[in-house]
């Protein structure tokens, strides 16, 4: 899956709940829409919570991918 | 002509959620136990990065967790309330085994280990994403603590009737 240029990176890795979500919230704030943030996070949690996240706040999930202990994900701002 | 220079509001909730009715949450925080209450910040932090907006009614027992630490009370029993049940969100220890505190630290041991927020972090995350913190006037009251000693985080003191407002308001309403 090629994975879009981000925007903003934000590495959440070591942290758990409810960190990666808070900050993601806080990072795509400042995003105008269309902006892409990638994050890389090591707390299972987020392979539910992130895609959870973005369906509730209406931002779209773009790719959320797995390579041993590290979850890679990007979510772009709508609107 | 100068241009006036654009103050961002501290709470921009509409920007995660661009609807103009945002969503709500409502919560009654009635424990003081430290357990209870990351279950508390911990939804009302999730809440609110998902476009909510979030309120806390701290009351009762709660109230702990909105008090400076400074020593309340003003009759006898006041005052003995002040001292057995010192507030200050860091002092509350967990539900079951506190074990005169030794469980708190414990507690406290294991989630540093684990890289989990502490209470006042969870805290200041809450502040920061804009969760409304009320403080129950009549507990307040009944309990002898005074405004002065709470932080200043906390943006009202009321009643009920403004708490049953918001929540009939909410999508959603939970009592801890």
């Amino acid at each position: 899956m090629t994975l879009t240029t981000a925007d903003v990176t934000l590495d959440l890795e070591g942290m758990l709940c409810p960190i990666p979500v808070v900050k993601v919230a806080k990072a795509i704030k400042v995003l105008a829409a269309g902006g892409v943030l990638e994050a890389t996070a090591s707390d299972p949690g987020v392979l539910i919570d992130i895609p959870a996240w973005a369906r509730t706040t209406g931002n779209e999930l773009l790719s959320i991918e797995r390579e041993g202990k590290v979850i890679t994900f990007q979510v772009r701002k709508s609107s | 002509m100068a241009q006036a220079a654009i103050i961002p509001t501290p709470v921009e909730q509409e920007a995660i959620v661009p609807e103009v009715a945002p969503k709500k949450l409502s919560m009654v925080v009635f424990s003081g136990d430290m357990d209870k209450a990351m279950a508390a910040f911990i939804i009302a932090t999730g809440a609110a990065a998902s476009g909510f907006q979030v309120t806390m009614f701290f009351t009762f027992w709660g109230l702990k967790l909105i008090q400076d630490g400074n020593r309340t009370g003003s009759s006898v029993f006041g005052r003995a309330m002040g001292v057995m049940n010192r507030g200050g969100i860091d002092r509350v220890g967990p539900s079951k085994f506190n074990f005169l505190g030794l469980g708190r630290w414990m507690f406290k041991k294991m989630m540093r280990s684990h890289n989990v927020a502490s209470l006042p972090e969870l805290q200041e995350m809450a502040t920061d994403l804009g969760v409304n913190m009320i403080a129950c006037q009549m507990s307040m009251d009944v309990m002898e603590i005074p405004k002065e000693t709470l932080i200043p985080e906390v943006q009202q003191v009321a009643g009920v009737a403004a708490f049953i407002e918001e929540s009939s308001q909410s999508q959603t309403t939970l009592f801890i």
